[in-house]
């Protein structure tokens, strides 16, 4: 399959670019543009950032690798990421997390056969005071119950039908 | 009668816009820095002020911006700092999210006062709604001709944007913020030379955390006798202080630098959950050497903080009652540092790594007394070693958990187990 951006991230491309000295700098920008379209970071999609930039496929990799949130492989359509720091585990972030294992019946990494939902543990979010929290793709869900949660994993359920 | 000044109208939904915000006095200072000030008399009230960053270090933000050369060629460049990620931190994204203009505005005044034309917003990239929030903010500001060029007719331009991170707390760091912002690994490194002289490609680069720069704005406009009188004078200003962990009411607290502990924990934070007994407070954030329940009677300021062999850190305080296992505790937070080691230096990248393992020895009850002084041998020499603060963010948690509660490590040896069953 031939890698290319839509024409708005085209567009949204050239202006990315343009807010940065250096087209190196503009990196982290477009790779995050890059998931948004292709959904996760494959050597395809790496090489073709490379390109758009002028950058090496072995530095665009180098960078991405670098953080956590560049997918490497494809997560779910839901991708659930459990805070599991200290301010969340002192609040029952693990039974957050074994509540979802059992649920989704994955683990750590892994996506449900449908791809509908992806589990994985993350470090501090910087929502401490609202403990446990969950972040699933762009959103927070904060000040957990298991109650909470099996509410908000239905509405995605019946959202993704 | 301490009046709140950065989170003063955040409840209300319509403080995000500029409109609300330019009512309530907002842009004033900027305005006034334009008409009426030189950058060289900003930098001299913020000096004066003794305003000290918010972000963790302490450093006197008005001498870091005298650091900036004034008669150079290379184009200088203000970054802010909202790559909020230190457990128990979470006062950054609030004002983000309830004060936008407040941070712009600072940001602001600190890029004329360094001569900078461009200034980016590096904000860690799990906050994408506080990212979306600011971007609003920006183009605001663009559209009441108060960023661009020739701002106010008054020759000064400066453009600015918002650069998500994408998950990694080193980039907290300032030059591995740098790094990240030229679009490469979050590498600190090494210093001198200092990002004031050589930062953002290769140019002045002045690095500031939100909250530092959205007391700015108010030094501006009231003066730095104002700032100076709310708290101790040599660390002063209006703080907010992060409450989380096994405390009734936790949350975000506006009140004078130097509050006491004791009555943040108790009076604002409504005491221990579940009328449980305190164990312990880590005041600072997760890297900061942790504090018995008798050691609380102490004010919140860099000094007095100092002094009792902890730091104020990012004010993000983390409150344990009676059923904590600190050697869980402690696994929690070194399996943290164990993750977030950028792997430059040796002795954070194994050092992190041998401590998490003898750590788990140690919970799981597989561990002899020697462990124990492994770990401390670990820790002390991870301290000091690296390039950058990452390797005692690791050292200190274990240092001061061993110290202080090292009868609990040595009950985990003796018993071959976890005596309270922690599974944290």
């Amino acid at each position: 399959m031939k890698v290319e951006f839509s024409e708005a991230a085209k567009k949204e491309f050239d202006e990315i670019v343009k807010r940065y000295p250096q087209k190196r700098a503009a990196l982290l920008t477009v790779l995050h543009l890059a998931q948004r379209e292709f959904g996760w970071l494959s050597r395809d999609v790496m090489e073709y950032v490379g390109q758009l930039l002028d950058i090496p496929v072995g530095e665009v990799y180098d960078t991405a690798s670098f953080y956590t949130m560049f997918y490497k492989k494809p997560v779910g359509k839901y991708h659930i990421q459990v805070c599991h720091t200290l301010s969340c585990a002192l609040r029952g972030a693990r039974n957050i997390y074994e509540h979802l294992e059992q649920k989704l019946g994955i683990k750590d990494g892994e996506v449900t056969p449908d791809g509908k939902f992806s589990l994985i543990k993350v470090e501090c979010l910087g929502s401490c005071g609202t403990a446990p929290v969950v972040q699933i793709n762009d959103d927070y869900y904060e000040g957990l119950t298991i109650e909470k949660l099996d509410d908000i994993l239905n509405h995605l359920d019946k959202n993704s039908e | 009668m301490f009046e709140k000044v950065l989170t003063q109208h955040i409840q209300i939904p319509e403080s995000r816009d500029i409109d609300y915000y330019m009512k309530h006095g907002g842009y004033q200072a900027f305005r006034k820095v334009l008409k009426e000030m030189d950058p060289d008399q900003v930098i001299e009230v913020v000096k004066e002020s003794n305003l000290r960053g918010r972000g963790g270090a302490g450093f006197p933000t008005g001498v870091k911006w005298g650091f900036v050369p004034k008669n150079d060629d290379k184009p200088h460049y203000l970054l802010v700092n909202a790559d909020e990620s230190e457990p128990g931190t979470f006062k950054d994204r609030l004002l983000m999210d309830g004060n936008p203009h407040l941070v712009i505005e600072g940001a602001m005044i600190a890029s004329y006062a360094i001569r900078a034309n461009l200034s980016y917003i590096y904000i860690r990239g799990e906050f994408v709604k506080e990212a979306r929030i600011l971007e609003a903010a920006i183009q605001q500001a663009y559209d009441k001709g108060l960023l661009g060029k020739n701002i106010l007719g008054s020759g000064y331009d400066l453009d600015m944007y918002v650069h998500r991170g994408a998950g990694a707390y080193i980039c907290g760091e300032e030059t591995g913020l740098i790094e990240s912002l030229e679009g490469k690994r979050g590498w600190p490194r090494i210093k001198p030379p200092f990002p004031a002289i050589e930062g953002f490609l290769q140019s002045p680069t002045i690095v500031n955390n939100v909250e530092t720069l959205a007391c700015v704005p108010f030094i501006v406009e009231r003066g730095a006798r104002w700032f100076k009188s709310i708290g101790p004078e040599s660390s002063p200003g209006p703080k907010l202080y992060c409450l989380s962990g096994h405390i009734n009411k936790p949350g975000v607290y506006e009140l004078p630098m130097g509050t006491n502990l004791k009555e943040l924990i108790y009076e604002y934070g409504g005491g221990i959950l579940d009328g449980k007994a305190l164990k312990a407070v880590i005041p600072g954030g997760s890297s900061v050497p942790v504090l018995r329940p008798d050691e609380i009677d102490v004010a919140m300021d860099f000094d007095s903080l100092a002094k009792i062999g902890t730091m104020l850190g990012s004010a993000g305080t983390i409150v344990m009652h009676e059923d904590t296992c600190m050697v869980d505790a402690l696994l929690n937070l070194i399996h943290f540092y164990r993750h977030e080691s950028c792997g430059q230096c040796t002795p954070c990248r194994e050092g992190t790594n041998w401590a998490e393992r003898i750590l788990k020895k140690i919970e799981h009850g597989q561990a002899s007394e020697k462990d124990v002084d492994l770990l401390e041998e670990v820790a002390n020499h991870i301290n000091f070693r690296t390039i950058c603060p990452l390797g005692d963010a690791a050292a200190m948690p274990i240092q001061s958990f061993l110290k202080k509660f090292r009868d609990e490590f040595n009950a985990h040896v003796a018993q071959h187990k976890c005596p309270l069953n922690s599974r944290l």
